[in-house]
């Protein structure tokens, strides 16, 4: 394509635009609207991915061994967990650590009871594995793994938390996958219908085009045009917007609601938009082609 | 140049549009296509440009058999024709040379050939001085001859026109028949559809009546008028 004519399609494409100024407004608006629930939908999502995460991250399997378990074997248990991609950490707690630990949390204040038990752990046969997951709905196969394995007396996992946090995780995938869906449906069918007026209004313009021995790509290559620049505005802008409102809302939060710093962490700014601002304008820009592609295919037979 | 071979077209059931048409036209003819409505005038015009394709029988064009055009392949094929049409079909937001440079941009003319060019035929159709002006602001006279120059600007062999002077008063249909005139000697093929019979007449150039669909008359230059 030479650089004249690629210069003269850009700029029929946004003539385009002005020349059907309301319904390129509408298209643009319902097009910022879509972006901004995606970003506003998103950036709740993977606050929240993030929090169940968290959750996750503390979610462990016990793994007790067999009475007169050597060290080598309990060794051998552990090498053999390690090795699982699943598993993010292990860590081992003798017998005498989990009688502290107990200790800690049981006889708090109370110390000297404890003293009763000073030559006898009443755990001697406690001594585990805590094994931590980076994917906590692979829990039961950990678990049918590690029963299988020679001096391993017993696993404590709990099903239930696993089973919530992966129904949940899962839910949420769902959810968005069905959101998104829909605002491509919407946003996909708006842009189609500016370029449908557009193909109306320049339908004599086609035709001389086609008389006169222009090229299929020539013709439709202003409507390509008008949808991405549809696209492009409609999902800049709406990004812009979210990205100085996440800002000042983290702010804002953390101001004003100190006590739930604890409980919930926002991601930074940075580490939303930089995947944020790509994806949306992919989505924008992508929307904006298919919609144009879609109704030229359909209207346009060159 | 121009060859129709026991070319027929129907639309639908019924009377064919074209029926069992053979015509040839030579390179630098200048031809008249004359008839009622409804005698195939316009879907001669239509066939030539494979807009339509014959039910029946074949058409060559430059040597080169319309059906065996690609669809891809159609653009390059109609760069070798001008059409000029009754109602000239300008881009009523652009100006005079905006409208004769859309088609060399349509067929990707470099900048440069088309600032050389759009000028140059501009002033042989005699609006060098109008090309700034907007349709509306130039008479019907002045927008065919934009029409001409749109046509001609990418130098095609053959122009076809449908009617051109169907919307002109006298003097102006005489001057756009006197262009196409010159366009011709200067070796464009150039076939005409018209029923402006008296300016047929006073053409003396070759003359195909038709009616029906079917050719019922081809006289060469002078015969019309004797008639």
């Amino acid at each position: 394509m030479r650089i004249s004519t690629f210069w003269y399609t850009l700029r029929q494409g946004a003539k385009n635009i002005w020349k059907n100024k309301m319904f390129s407004l509408a298209s643009i608006a319902t097009m910022s609207a879509c972006i901004f629930l995606f970003g506003i939908f998103y950036s709740v999502v993977v606050n929240f991915q993030s929090v169940v995460r968290e959750v996750e991250s503390g979610v462990a399997v016990t793994v007790f061994f067999v009475d007169g378990a050597t060290q080598e074997q309990i060794d051998a248990i552990g090498e053999q967990i390690g090795k699982r991609v699943e598993v993010s950490e292990k860590v081992y707690v003798s017998a005498e650590e989990a009688w502290e630990n107990f200790k800690k949390i049981y006889f708090k204040g109370a110390e000297d009871m404890a003293q009763g038990f000073a030559e006898d752990n009443p755990l001697a046969n406690s001594a585990h594995y805590e094994v931590y997951m980076n994917d906590i709905s692979m829990q039961e196969s950990l678990v049918t793994f590690v029963q299988s394995l020679d001096g391993v007396k017993e696993v404590k996992s709990s099903d239930m938390a696993a089973h919530t946090l992966t129904d949940f995780n899962r839910l949420i995938g769902y959810v968005s996958a069905g959101i998104i869906l829909i605002l491509l449906c919407v946003a996909v069918f708006l842009i189609s219908n500016t370029v449908t007026i557009g193909i109306a209004v320049r339908r004599e313009e086609i035709a001389i085009m086609k008389l006169i021995g222009a090229t299929d790509y020539f013709v439709r290559a202003p409507f390509i045009v008008e949808g991405i620049l549809i696209g492009l505005i409609g999902s800049a802008l709406p990004l812009l917007v979210l990205y100085q409102m996440y800002r000042r809302i983290i702010v804002y939060v953390g101001e004003k609601f100190l006590w739930l710093s604890g409980m919930l962490e926002f991601l930074p700014v940075n580490k939303v938009f930089s995947t944020l601002v790509p994806v949306g304008l992919i989505l924008g820009v992508g929307i904006g082609f298919l919609g144009s592609r879609l109704t030229i295919r359909k209207h346009l037979k060159v | 140049m121009i060859k129709l071979e026991n070319v027929s077209k129907a639309y639908s059931a019924g009377i064919p549009a074209l029926n069992d048409v053979s015509l040839y036209i030579e390179p630098g003819e200048f031809v008249f296509v004359v008839g009622d409505s409804g005698s195939g005038k316009s879907t001669l015009i239509k066939l030539l440009l494979k807009e339509l394709e014959p039910t029946k029988g074949s058409i060559s064009i430059n040597n080169q058999k319309l059906g065996n055009i690609r669809h891809r392949d159609i653009p390059r094929f109609r760069r070798n024709i001008g059409v000029v049409f009754q109602d000239f079909r300008l881009l009523k937001d652009r100006n005079v040379y905006e409208n004769v440079a859309f088609a060399q941009r349509a067929v990707g003319t470099p900048v440069k050939i088309m600032r050389r060019k759009v000028p140059a035929v501009l002033s042989m159709v005699g609006l060098a001085a109008k090309y700034k002006s907007y349709p509306k602001e130039i008479s019907g006279g002045e927008q065919q001859r934009v029409a001409i120059a749109r046509a001609l600007v990418n130098e095609p062999r053959i122009l076809l026109a449908d009617e051109p002077t169907g919307n002109l008063d006298a003097h102006n249909a005489w001057e756009i028949m006197k262009l196409l005139e010159e366009i011709n000697q200067r070796g464009t093929t150039v076939l005409v559809v018209t029923h402006n019979l008296d300016i047929v007449k006073a053409m003396r150039k070759r003359v195909i009546t038709m009616k029906k669909g079917v050719v019922i008359s081809d006289e060469r230059i002078g015969d019309f008028y004797e008639d």
